[in-house]
């Protein structure tokens, strides 16, 4: 359960400060499925990085399964990070010139999970995002769509509770960017995973069950989706 | 996480940029590759000059002119201050009387020589019959210079192994008739060959000193118009007894020459020892200055390491912000990039080790010196590198530890 408390996050960008972040509350129960709008620089990549624990907030309060972050120490926040937490990035932040397999492993590596166990894991993770063949492939061998789900798996190789993704199908097309969500939905149906996500795409938020739209740092609304859309039927927006 | 683990990511970064790796090490390269070589030419030389010292007999005394003894490299240039001169010798002779062996005085200059068409120019030594004993030498072929020569002022020459060879190419030298600045000398014995080796007499043609004065140096020989001689070797039946018969020598000299007590020697008295020990601090200082210039250029090639691996840093925000998005913590980045750059600097270093020892052996193979490569100074060298590494990888290191992991969303 994610549960945050007037969250605020300042830069000091010389003499001015920037509130990327200015008393954002709420709570994310386990196992909901969520899309995080709003304009650009409205503070959504700042709001992911504090749920992430790539960050901490500069005040207010942000609690991950009970445990406040502030307590935690920068190799407290790395562990949950490797534990609790899964990240799929716009740009996938794969390693070039290394193998799908490998890139997939990375988390287990610093998790400190032994060779052949490592790889099992790995491979298990490549296939349930439809990747089974291409575990030797090098990200510059991979589609854009290929890319992404290799990410996915690393993300989910850890079997985290959350998993988090900064504008997963923001670069894709909008046919591969409905497969990722489609396998967002399956990972969220089968393994009960908390998925948030940000996007600006309202049609692709509309795949989630709950929309929390953000300007300049404050909560504007947050609603529930009754009848999320299932990835791949057609598209009613437009 | 496993050390094997960062050592294959560290080689993998390593592969990707690997012109620029290369062009990296090259400084730890040239920087060990000199040590070792150095060292390796350095150990060969000393024990190489030192073993042909040694074997010139260990209980010779050598009296040369001068204030000041200068020995090395600029040992051609020393100034001539004062002379030394056969009346020396002769009061040595007569007032030296316990543990000697033999003593005798040594003139030496350059002469062309000429027989048949071949000419060239070479050491003439102008000595006593005992010089044989005294230097050691071993006749290859007829006889020595003898007393009976020098009483006769005979005409005669032995010739070293090389000069043998180039004056008469494969005839028999003996009884051949050359000459020596235009007068005509009989060779009467070839010495054997004692190789490249300090004070070896290969190069050298030996004549009777007396022969020398009255017939090949004329005026050059002389000093006030008394006959000059360039050394006077004094050859001490016990080296227990070397210090007391230099000490002597010292005092007959001193008294001799009419020095006052506070007045500096216009001589100097060197046993085998003496020469060594100068040698040795000669040496010593020159491996301390080579040590200095290869110590700089390591120095120089650490902050060659360091300054790419702070670039790489830099271009690899994305992914050190991604590792610690999964999970890495700061300990890991660190001994990640640190193996990185002690895997740079080792593996500069082992080329360099390497590179060092080829040339070394090269030397060794050319006959120029034999060089000594020891265990020690590979060690020091792989131990000096991996230091390197260290020192100049962990900034670098630290750099990339504290970057926040952030930039994995952020940084483009
Ligand atoms: N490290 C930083 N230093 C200073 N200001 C920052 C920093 N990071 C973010 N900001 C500022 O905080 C605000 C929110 O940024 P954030 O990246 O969270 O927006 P966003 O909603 O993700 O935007 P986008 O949709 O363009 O990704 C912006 O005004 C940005 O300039
Ligand atoms: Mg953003």
């Amino acid at each position: 359960m994610i549960h945050a408390e007037g969250l605020t996050k300042v830069y000091q960008m010389g003499d001015n400060e920037v509130r990327a972040l200015d008393g954002a509350s709420f709570t994310i129960e386990k196992g909901e499925m969520v899309a995080i709008m709003g304009p650009s620089g409205s503070g959504k990549s700042t709001l992911m990085s504090i749920i992430g624990c790539l960050d901490v907030p500069s005040s207010g309060q942000y609690s991950l399964d009970g445990v406040s972050v502030e307590s935690l120490g920068e190799s407290g926040l790395a562990e949950v990070r490797g534990r609790k937490i899964g990240f799929v990035f716009q740009q996938f932040n794969l390693l070039a010139r290394t193998s799908a397999l490998e890139n997939v492993m990375l988390p287990l590596t610093y998790a400190g999970i032994s060779g052949k166990e490592r790889e099992k894991r790995a491979r298990a993770a490549l296939e349930r995002v439809g990747l089974g063949e291409r575990t030797h492939h090098a990200p510059n061998e991979l589609s854009g769509g290929q890319q992404q789900r290799v990410a996915i798996a690393r993300a989910i190789v850890n079997e985290p509770t959350i998993l988090l993704a900064d504008e997963p199908t923001g670069a894709l097309d909008s046919k591969t960017g409905v497969e990722i969500m489609d396998l967002f939905q399956r990972l969220h149906r089968e393994n009960g995973q908390t998925v948030i996500l940000v996007t600006h795409d309202a049609h692709v938020a509309r795949h989630t069950e709950r929309i929390i739209r953000i300007s300049d740092g404050h909560i504007v609304s947050d609603e529930a989706n009754p009848n999320p859309i299932q990835a791949g039927a057609p598209r009613n927006d437009e | 996480m496993l050390f094997s683990e960062n050592f294959k990511i560290a080689l993998r970064a390593l592969r990707a940029n690997k012109m620029r790796s290369v062009l990296t090490i090259l400084g730890i390269v040239i920087g060990v590759a000199t040590v070792v070589a150095l060292l390796a030419i350095g150990n060969g030389a000393t024990a190489s000059i030192t073993s042909s010292i040694q074997s010139g007999g260990s209980n010779l005394l050598t009296i040369s002119p001068g204030r000041q003894q200068q020995m090395g490299p600029m040992a051609g240039q020393s100034r001539q201050v004062s002379h030394m001169y056969y009346a020396d010798y002769q009061l040595l002779e007569r007032g030296l009387k316990t543990n000697i062996t033999a003593i005798v005085p040594v003139y030496q200059a350059s002469y062309s020589v000429k027989f048949g068409d071949e000419s060239f120019t070479s050491n003439v030594i102008g000595v006593m019959e005992a010089h044989k004993d005294v230097r050691s030498f071993t006749v290859a072929e007829g006889r020595f210079i003898s007393d009976g020569d020098n009483k006769a002022q005979a005409l005669v020459a032995v010739l070293g192994g090389t000069v043998a060879h180039d004056l008469f190419g494969d005839l028999s030298p003996l009884d051949k008739t050359f000459s020596i600045n235009g007068v005509k000398f009989q060779v009467v014995g070839v010495l054997e060959s004692k190789g490249a080796s300090l004070g070896s007499p290969d190069d050298s043609i030996f004549i009777p000193i007396e022969t020398g004065y009255k017939k090949l140096y004329g005026e050059t020989a002389l000093y006030n118009n008394k006959k000059t001689v360039n050394n006077i070797l004094i050859s001490v039946d016990d080296t227990a007894a070397m210090d007391t018969v230099s000490a002597q020598a010292t005092y007959l000299l001193r008294r001799s020459h009419e020095l006052k007590p506070s007045e500096e020697a216009d001589f100097n008295v060197m046993s085998q020892a003496d020469t060594l020990s100068t040698l040795n601090s000669v040496t010593q200082t020159l491996t301390i200055f080579l040590g200095a210039i290869a110590g700089i250029s390591l120095l120089v090639g650490g902050i060659g390491i360091m300054n790419i691996m702070l670039v790489s840093v830099t271009e690899r925000t994305k992914e050190i912000g991604l590792r610690k998005a999964v999970g890495a913590t700061r300990n890991q980045i660190l001994t990640q990039f640190l193996i990185e750059t002690v895997t740079l600097s080792l593996l500069g270093g082992i080329i360099g080790i390497l590179l060092g020892v080829g040339i070394a052996l090269a030397f060794s193979v050319s006959g120029l010196i034999s060089s000594v490569i020891t265990a020690d100074a590979i060690l020091m060298a792989f131990f000096f590198a991996l230091s390197i590494g260290v020192f100049f990888g962990l900034y670098p290191a630290m750099r990339a530890a504290s970057l926040h992991p952030m930039v994995a969303l952020r940084y483009e």
